[in-house]
């Protein structure tokens, strides 16, 4: 595993040096995108070495590790190499997302590197060029969106799951996410997560946060109730 | 990898993960180059309590329990057996049946350890590692053998010919598997989920011939393999509603056995029935329903007067586990079958003749 200090790439005093990961892993299902990239943090400012983002909302457990082989091959690097692997928590459909964070949990044990997680909505954001206030939202289907409040890269309201109509959007001029035109504001890119806004947005220098998905919704399931007679009177 | 002093491969580690419905389960095995397989360790979590109290599987809720018992389960797995993921040689995972979303995990999770270790991946079918399962316990199976697989998500009888080659279906319920009519009636008679343990315990306690409970499928004209257990239910809901409202008090004990009774009957009719007409000598009964008491009481006495000989692996081999999936990856690895894609699908309704995903 290769390290280089952290001052290389943001400011922070001589006293205050950390070490983090170099080369990193980023994954995301959070959306109908399938999100795999690699990205090299040697240089100064964090590099995309490759990247597959494919659009489909049902393929994610079909796609995901394909895409990822692609990537480790065109930017030359294989697992042995890898030092961090940063992925998205949500929100988003459960069943996607799960598919993301169980290759991200695996890829960590398998590789012995940690996993970072990042809120999918933080990754469109820090990837957002919006200085002020910046509204995320993606879809939550059954007509619901999750949103987050940003300002600047630092979230201030959320994550949340709303009807459109209720998410609050006085105070923000713009919106990043797949349906930032559904909450009735001007969009601006990225529309879904991307490896340089996940790596952007992960606590690289940190102890890792556990690897949690964020559902933001109990699970469908009911009790079931008296039961039925049988007999017919 | 192992392999002897001439380079050529005497014995490999294969690593078997299921998460096809509520429990997650990680296994190790060591193929011989013989094709003997030899258990090492099975490490299972299960989401069960979370379900009870909706008196079923609940989709969502396993599928949230896999992704969290994975990691620590495959932990406990190399624990177990002392090895380390860098010492496994082959990794299977099964790719159906079972719950979408609950596959979904084991299969993602799979194809990560796979890749990332550079060894080949084999989506193997769930109901092929219910047969595979007792060649840890005992041995090779002989080239032909009878499966009754039966647990609260299937009731098949499958012929086996070679158990990492070619398995085909001989009978299958047409409703309800025997495990989940267990349930149902624990259900009408206020016994807790899941309904086989209590239901086998109170069956203890009563008589078998208590009550007359119909067995489903067993008319002149009716399929000979097949099962049905929906009407066994209704029939039991009757019986007890009738009682109740005479206001009588509902007999437990008596209820349990005629039922269980009528189950275990009608499943080892048919398992022994089908061997005879197959012309083969050895039945193994699998799948967590296997753990009854009855059934395998029953199953012994039928298979020692028709000379069939029985193989029951223990309870825990017998409810999901990864070493059943570690076990009918080693088979198949032996067998010489080519390794599944990394586009490979995770496939709610695998058929079962499908024993690895090309
Ligand atoms: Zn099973």
């Amino acid at each position: 595993m290769r390290w280089c200090p952290l001052t290389r790439w943001t400011s922070v005093t001589s006293a205050d040096v950390r070490w983090i990961a170099v080369l990193v892993i980023a994954l995301d299902t959070s959306t109908p995108a399938v999100t795999a990239g690699l990205v090299d943090l040697d240089e100064g400012s964090p590099r995309v070495l490759a990247e597959r983002v494919t659009i489909n909302p049902r393929a994610h457990g079909e796609l995901l590790m394909p895409q990822l082989v692609d990537v480790m091959e065109e930017a030359g690097r294989g697992f042995a190499d890898v030092d961090a692997i940063v992925a998205g928590i949500g929100p988003g459909p459960f069943t996607g997302l799960r598919v993301g964070l169980a290759t991200a949990a695996a890829l960590g044990q398998a590789c012995d590197v940690p996993v970072h997680p990042v809120c999918s909505l933080d990754a469109i954001a820090a990837a957002a060029e919006v200085t002020g206030p910046l509204l995320v939202a993606t879809d939550a289907r059954r007509k619901e969106t999750y949103w987050a409040v940003y300002d600047g890269a630092t979230r201030v309201d959320g994550p949340h799951v709303a009807c459109p109509a209720d998410v609050p959007t006085s105070g923000c001029a713009v919106a990043a996410g797949e349906l930032a035109e559904a909450v009735g504001l001007d969009a601006v890119e990225p529309r879904f997560p991307t490896p340089a806004g996940l790596v952007a947005a992960a606590a690289l220098d940190a102890d890792p946060e556990p690897l949690v998905p964020l559902y933001l919704r109990r699970p469908d399931a009911e009790e079931p109730g008296k039961r039925k007679s049988v007999l017919t009177r | 990898m192992s392999r002897d002093t001439g380079g050529v491969m005497s014995e490999r580690i294969v690593l078997g993960i299921e998460s096809s419905c509520d429990e997650t389960g990680v296994g190790l095995v060591r193929l011989s180059a013989d094709g003997r397989v030899e258990l090492l360790a099975d490490a299972v979590a299960s989401s069960v309590d979370e379900h009870a109290r909706f008196g079923g599987v609940v989709p969502e809720i396993a599928s949230r329990a896999h992704l969290a018992a994975m990691a620590p389960t495959m932990r406990r797995a190399l624990d177990e057996s002392g090895l380390s993921l860098s010492d496994v040689d082959a990794i299977a995972v099964t790719a159906g049946p079972g719950l979408a979303g609950a596959l979904m995990v084991g299969v993602a999770s799979a194809k990560a350890y796979a890749t990332a270790l550079n060894v080949p991946l084999f989506g193997v079918n769930h109901l092929g590692g219910h047969v595979a399962v007792d060649t840890l316990e005992h041995g090779p199976l002989p080239e032909r053998c009878l499966a009754l697989l039966v647990s609260g998500g299937h009731s098949q009888l499958l012929l086996v010919e070679g158990v990492g080659e070619k398995i085909t279906e001989v009978g299958t319920t047409i409703d309800d598997a025997a495990g989940e009519a267990y349930d149902k009636v624990a259900r009408i008679l206020d016994l807790p989920y899941p309904g086989g343990p209590p239901i086998d315990q109170q069956a203890k306690l009563g008589d078998p011939k208590a009550i007359a409970f119909p067995r489903g499928l067993t008319g002149p004209r009716d399929a000979k393999y097949d099962f049905s257990f929906s009407g066994l239910k209704t029939a039991v809901a009757r019986w007890v509603e009738t009682e109740q409202r005479a206001g009588r008090d509902i007999p437990i004990p008596d209820v349990c056995a005629s039922f269980q009774e009528a189950v275990a009957d009608v499943l080892t009719a048919k398992a022994v029935r089908a061997a005879r007409d197959h012309d083969i000598d050895t039945l193994v009964i699998s799948g967590g329903v296997a753990a009854n008491s009855r059934l395998s009481e029953l199953a012994r006495e039928r298979c020692a007067a028709a000379g069939i000989t029985l193989r029951v692996p223990r309870p825990r081999l017998c409810t999901d586990n990864g070493a059943m999936i570690a076990a009918l990856g080693a088979h198949v690895l032996h067998s010489g079958a080519k390794p599944s894609p990394l586009d490979m699908p995770a496939n709610p309704g695998l058929p079962v003749h499908t024993i690895v995903v090309q």
